[in-house]
């Protein structure tokens, strides 16, 4: 069984901070189709299309009938823990100061053996499940799970090390004003958060919701506005060091295209808030962030961009707000291979409309603020990278998959 | 299938080991020359009559055998490189044998030589195959212990092998490895010893691992007339089997390639396992010393532990096994691990052993095993040898 995890001291500020070291993250590019699915949760296995055999390691032929066409796809995960040991010595960095560390062989019902780290709760003989997850590189590995849920089973220290938990951690969300931003407060505080900071421009000025967020339990209001590059840097300077999550929940949502919108000032305005204050905050915080991404029990953990779907492809109806959101997508693209240095992880919710103010003429399904929160709690708690939140988020995904082009135009109709 | 021919003629001459180190400063290049040297003078050869070259090694990169040609001034009409690991030594005599045989060559130097730098064993590591990079390293990177554990693991359960079954393998290789001039471990080993060492990856613990090392093997294939001419001792090729990737479709390695083409090996040789007299297994962890053991026909699948406790395996023993102390004992020097064994099986039976010699040694056993590109040894191969009273 999971010993509990216990709620780490404060910590000695003489103390040297861990430098963040990565397990290995080559991989070779069929190999990447692993993290692909992994980015979202999903259990993929290379699929030979022509004789069927599941195939792992990934390949380049299949090795049963030579095949080329082996996408990969949703396999099931269930197996067997054949064998397992627990690697007392190592040559790499990393491991070697996380020893002792347990693999296994894993006979997968599908198929193929996977070779994969072990969840402590899992023993040899049982079955398991199978996930795959992104480790601190980046990269997909398969962890091997107990096949039902076991107590305190997030708490177990393989498993940690490839979740973003917010147990524990201490969370800024970066604008208390937004019904996001104030279901998200309350969600990583039930989430098990040890301080929750919660950014607001001009505090003094009372807003909607601000009497419930108070009340939450361990929520803490501090002037942020992502506007103003000197509050940003301020906001930093006291806290940056004790921010272990970070959750961008700044809005910006104006209808109208881009010709309809006459003149700059909402599109500056739009990128100020969205794309600026994203910059500012990646400045002020990425950089104790990256360094504090192997700090113990509450290390530096993720960066949380909250994006319309819309990122991925305009809709003209909200197009230069697409645009903007576009413009956001692309930088957290830059950042997480910029975080990845220090192991801290780029977590982009993409979600449809939501059922606020701004999205008044649009017609359902739209998103709950508490149930993009609630995506973005279960996000962290699984290390997954991308998540799409409700239905028209999802349909978009898979429209994208089948014709971007095709979707182009559907939009713009 | 169709049949395949014998090798008569051929023999195994000038067994030339290069001493070990744990560490050098030289070069893989510096290894393989010192070899391919001694072989040349030990058979009374000049350069310009080696007329065929074998080359294994792990760290001789970015060259390959092409490269050697030019760095020690060779110019042979027949050329192999063979990146087999520890399947390397039995793979090399055998190309190498029919090259001779067909007169593609008439002198071919077989040789393995790595050099090992502080560093060259985790870079190794981390580059060794596509699939160790992409599924193996990135979880633990315990290396080939960690791989073997899961094989050791899943054949202990399976079959009841204990600890103190491997335990005596290694055991009595170090008791071998005692009068072996160029065993690096040369303090005798007690079971007690073996069972409180540390932990490396369990059930695999010290006295399990092999020591990465440097060093070179070699040896010389060529016709029996013309060693005799030469008046080198040489070992007769009584027959050979290769084979990789065997049984793809076990879920874990319990078996080896052996298990597919030994009756092939007997039958060709015209022996059978009782007129063996010592064999030299690879010995990368006792436990897969234990499946050759099986897979090579001394005991039944599963009996492995049996036949380990009913014999001494010792030199002078009841089944002689890696007379020399084996990698275990002598140490890991790369691929010329994978020639260890053939270098003290020729001398062995042709009664030159530099230690403890097997009593009326005619009929020696060599297997190969290596390449573990993602959770299981890939390569496999043996040969019978016999000396001149056989």
């Amino acid at each position: 069984m999971t010993k509990p995890l216990q709620r780490p001291k404060r910590k000695d500020p003489l103390k040297k901070t861990r430098v963040p070291l990565l397990p290995q993250g080559v991989r070779s590019r069929t190999a990447l189709g692993l993290t692909s699915a992994a980015a979202e949760g999903r259990f993929q296995l290379q699929v030979c299309s022509d004789c069927g055999t599941v195939v792992y390691p990934p390949r380049a032929a299949c090795p049963r009938c030579l095949s080329a066409r082996l996408p990969f796809k949703d396999v099931a995960n269930g197996g067997t823990l054949l064998a397992e040991t627990t690697i007392r010595t190592s040559t790499d960095v990393y491991f070697r100061e996380r020893m002792p560390w347990r693999i296994g062989t894993v006979a997968l019902d599908a198929g193929p053996s996977i070779v994969a780290h072990l969840h402590g709760d899992l023993r040899e003989g049982e079955r398991a499940r199978l996930q795959l997850k992104i480790d601190k590189s980046g990269q997909a590995i398969a962890m091997a799970l107990p096949q039902s849920d076991t107590p305190n089973m997030a708490d177990d220290p393989q498993w940690r090390e490839l979740t973003c938990d917010p147990k524990f951690r201490r969370v800024l969300i970066t604008d208390g004003r937004t019904a996001v931003g104030q279901a998200l407060a309350e969600a990583v505080s039930e989430a098990g958060a040890s301080v929750v900071l919660v950014g607001v421009a001009d505090p003094w000025k009372p807003f909607p919701g601000e009497e419930r967020l108070r009340k939450i339990e361990r929520v803490e209001i501090v002037a942020l506005d992502l506007t103003d590059t000197i509050s940003v840097n301020e906001c930093a300077g006291e806290f940056a060091a004790r921010v272990d999550i970070l959750i961008n929940t700044a809005e910006y949502v104006r209808t109208g295209g881009i010709i309809d919108r006459k003149g700059l000032t909402v599109a500056r305005e739009e990128l100020e808030m969205r794309y600026f204050g994203l910059t500012r905050l990646a400045q002020a915080f990425g950089p104790v962030l990256r360094a504090r991404g192997a700090d113990g029990v509450n290390s530096a953990a993720a960066f949380v961009n909250l994006l319309s779907v819309y990122a991925l492809v305009n809709w003209p109806a909200y197009g230069a707000f697409s645009a903007t959101e576009a413009a956001c997508l692309s930088a957290a693209q830059s950042l997480r291979a910029e975080l990845r240095q220090g192991g801290v992880k780029v977590v982009n919710a993409f979600f449809g409309p939501l059922e606020t103010e701004w999205y008044q003429a649009v017609p359902p399904p739209k998103v709950a603020p508490a149930a993009l929160a609630r995506a973005v709690v279960r996000a962290l708690q699984q290390g997954l990278e991308d998540v799409f939140v409700g239905d028209i988020a999802e349909d978009i995904r898979a429209r994208l998959a089948v014709d971007p082009k095709a979707l182009e135009r559907e939009l713009g109709s | 299938m169709s049949t395949r021919q014998p090798y008569d003629g051929i023999v195994i001459a000038a067994p030339v080991t290069i001493p070990y180190r744990r560490y050098s400063t030289n070069t893989a290049h510096w290894w393989v020359g010192r070899a391919v040297r001694e072989v040349v003078q030990r058979a009374g050869l000049r350069s310009a009559d080696v007329d065929g070259l074998s080359l294994s090694s792990f760290t001789v990169g970015p060259d390959t055998a092409i490269g050697l040609t030019q760095h020690l001034g060779l110019s042979p009409r027949w050329l192999d490189h063979v990146p087999l690991g520890g399947a390397s030594g039995v793979v090399a005599l055998r190309r190498a044998a029919r090259a001779v045989q067909c007169g593609d060559a008439e002198f071919v130097v077989c040789v393995a030589g790595d050099t090992n730098q502080v560093d060259s064993f985790r870079r190794m590591l981390s580059t060794f195959s596509r699939f160790a990079q992409d599924a193996v390293y990135p979880y633990g990177s315990g290396g080939p212990n960690a791989s073997f554990a899961l094989i050791a693991r899943n054949y202990m359960k399976r079959y009841g092998a204990t600890r103190e079954d491997f335990g005596k393998i290694c055991v009595a290789q170090r008791a071998n490895a005692l009068s072996f001039p160029h065993a690096l471990m040369k303090k005798p080993l007690t079971i007690e010893e073996y069972m409180s060492a540390r932990a490396i990856s369990d059930p695999i613990h010290l006295f399990d691992c092999v020591m990465p090392c440097a060093g070179a093997e070699a040896f010389l294939v060529c016709r029996e007339d013309v060693a005799k001419g030469q008046g080198l001792p040489a070992a007769r090729l009584l027959a050979t089997i290769e084979r990789h990737n065997a049984f793809p479709d076990d879920p874990i390695q319990y078996r080896g390639g052996w298990a597919m083409d030994v009756p092939e090996l007997y039958a060709m040789a015209g022996v059978t396992t009782d007129d063996v007299d010592f064999v030299q297994t690879y010995d990368d962890y006792p436990v897969i010393c234990m499946m050759q053991m099986e897979d090579l026909g001394f005991c039944a699948k599963g009996e492995g532990p049996d036949f380990v406790r009913s014999h001494t395996l010792t030199a002078d023993g009841s089944f002689p096994h890696n007379t020399s102390g084996g990698q275990l004992s002598v140490g890991q020097a790369g691929a010329a691990g994978g020639f260890l064994g053939m270098v003290e099986a020729v001398r062995q039976v042709t009664g030159t052993a530099l230690g403890a010699a097997v009593p009326d040694a005619a009929i020696g056993l060599v297997s190969g095993f290596g390449m573990v590109t993602y959770d299981r040894g890939l390569a496999s191969g043996a040969a019978l040898l016999a000396g001149g009273r056989a």
